[in-house]
């Protein structure tokens, strides 16, 4: 691992997006969601995000995740591409995920 | 009355013993002695409240937290009930063993302030023989035991000149964060205000500064950055707004709004050993008193940013106008300028013009929201 010290690849098809450590996706009982704690940061994802998030395991790569969500979702690949890679590059840059081949 | 949501944070300020001696502490003037401070099995019952209350993260704060030598057990605790733990310390006091025992416990994350790069300048601004060095190498054993780590940069007149450097010393420290803290005039940051405000001209080569690394090392330093209230032209939205996202715990187990509400005058605020963390929230009257937008005057009472900023900063507002429900003067809508002009030139420093500044709360993300846990 390496973070801090090189830049790091955009996100696009091929990355392996995986939680940074120390953050974590968790449900809170008292407030009934999924919420994703980070250093000094809270994220409230909404459906889609949290759907997103939920595949960021460190194995499966944006490709694979915008096809489960297109099928789970009855969208079209293409559109859910640019939304994934965005949140993904977003998130990559406030410091929640990164890319597991970096 | 709105609807009271729950708390996102806590701040849980453990103590207000503490080997430094900033000039700039957000510690009340009257600080709190050791024996007044809250036993261990009163702490772990907050921190149970507090979970309940739909809490998700504790910041360990002070003084300094870790002179208290039941953090670890503090920490464990919160982390078994849920919490996201978060540390901020001074470093000093940060050793081998107990960075070893503080991630066994299971603590999420460290902030450790720096004074500045200098080590003479650091040690003569922290009041603190060898504080700097002993700084960097708390900051390697945080790196070491695994735990991401924010440099905290509290910046003023006398060291914004080595603010690149200071950034540099984030990176080189490996953390994944710094804050540039502009120094915030309550307490005793008030009382030095003449000695620490920046001028406006430094003021922007800092924040070209800061643009200029953001740019720079994207992906791989988050750099978080707030100018100070004086030079701004439109007032934070303090603490998120009175009531609404944090809760502060003294030594002692008086429950604030925010760290420097005990500044203020005519309240009562509850303490722990009298009620629980959940009625001091939703129904003491020191927590309703400001909130939402009934209290309110002009220019904010019909203000389209009531909602954004929420009046501005209480303290500040009685701070600098002796009236605790007044427009937080730094509101460049405040027609009378004087408050605010007298305030800059008593600092020294000419009255500069207000500039716009990013307010403090929320960032919205495309499609969910990041919201900032600490003040
Ligand atoms: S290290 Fe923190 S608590 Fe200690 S004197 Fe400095 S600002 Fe205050
Ligand atoms: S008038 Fe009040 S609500 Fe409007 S911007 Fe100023 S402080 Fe905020």
């Amino acid at each position: 691992m390496n973070e801090g010290r090189t830049p790091p690849r955009r996100i696009d098809a091929d990355a392996i997006p995986r939680l940074k450590p120390h953050v974590r996706l968790q449900f809170s009982e008292a407030r009934s969601a999924w919420i994703v704690q980070a250093p000094e940061r809270v994220l409230m994802p909404d459906d889609i995000a949290l759907a997103v998030l939920q595949r960021c395991d460190g194995v499966a790569s944006v490709a694979a995740i915008v096809t489960a969500l297109a099928s789970a979702y009855d969208a079209p690949p293409s559109e859910v591409e640019g939304d994934v890679v965005e949140l993904l590059q977003d998130l990559a840059e406030k410091g929640i995920i990164a890319d597991a081949r970096d | 009355m709105p609807e009271i949501e729950a708390p996102l944070a806590i701040l849980a300020e453990l103590t207000h013993r503490c080997p430094l001696q900033c000039p700039y502490c957000s510690n009340p003037l009257e600080l709190e002695r050791a024996r007044q401070e809250l036993e261990t099995d009163e702490w772990l019952r907050i921190l149970d409240e507090a979970a309940a209350l739909g809490v998700l993260q504790v910041h360990f704060s002070g003084g300094e937290p870790m002179a208290r030598r039941d953090l670890e057990a503090l920490v464990a605790h919160a982390a078994a009930v849920g919490l996201y733990t978060n540390l901020i310390t001074s470093g000093v006091m940060l050793d081998d063993r107990r960075a070893a025992a503080l991630a066994a416990a299971g603590l999420d994350h460290v902030q450790i302030s720096f004074q500045d790069v200098d080590d003479a300048e650091g040690d003569r601004i922290a009041g603190y023989k060898d504080a700097q060095r002993q700084k960097r190498e708390a900051a390697r054993r945080v790196r070491g035991a695994g735990l991401p780590l924010t440099v905290n940069a509290v910046v003023h007149r006398q060291n914004l000149a080595r603010l690149a450097e200071m950034i540099e010393l984030a990176v080189e420290l490996d953390a994944a964060r710094i804050e540039v803290a502009h120094v915030q005039y309550y307490g005793w940051a008030l009382r030095n205000r003449a000695a620490l405000l920046p001028s406006r001209a430094q003021l922007d080569a800092a924040t070209a500064i800061v643009e200029e690394a953001r740019e720079r090392l994207r992906g791989r330093l988050v750099i978080d950055y707030v100018v100070p209230d004086y030079h701004a032209a439109l007032p934070k939205a303090c603490m998120g707004g009175w009531g609404r996202r944090f809760l502060n715990v003294t030594p002692s187990g008086h429950v604030l709004p925010c760290h420097a509400a005990e500044t203020l005058p005519g309240f009562d605020f509850p303490s722990v050993r009298e009620a629980s963390l959940a009625a001091i929230w939703r129904s003491s009257d020191a927590f309703n008193r400001f909130r939402g937008t009934s209290w309110m005057q002009e220019p904010c009472r019909n203000c389209e940013r009531r909602e954004i900023d929420w009046g501005g900063c209480r303290c500040q507002a009685f701070a600098l106008t002796g009236d605790i429900n007044a427009t937080d003067p730094v509101c460049g809508k405040v027609a009378d300028r004087t408050i605010l002009e007298a305030a800059v030139r008593e600092s020294a420093a000419p009255p500069p013009p207000l500039i716009y500044r990013r307010i403090g709360g929320e960032q919205p993300v495309r499609p969910a929201t990041v919201v900032p846990t600490a003040g």
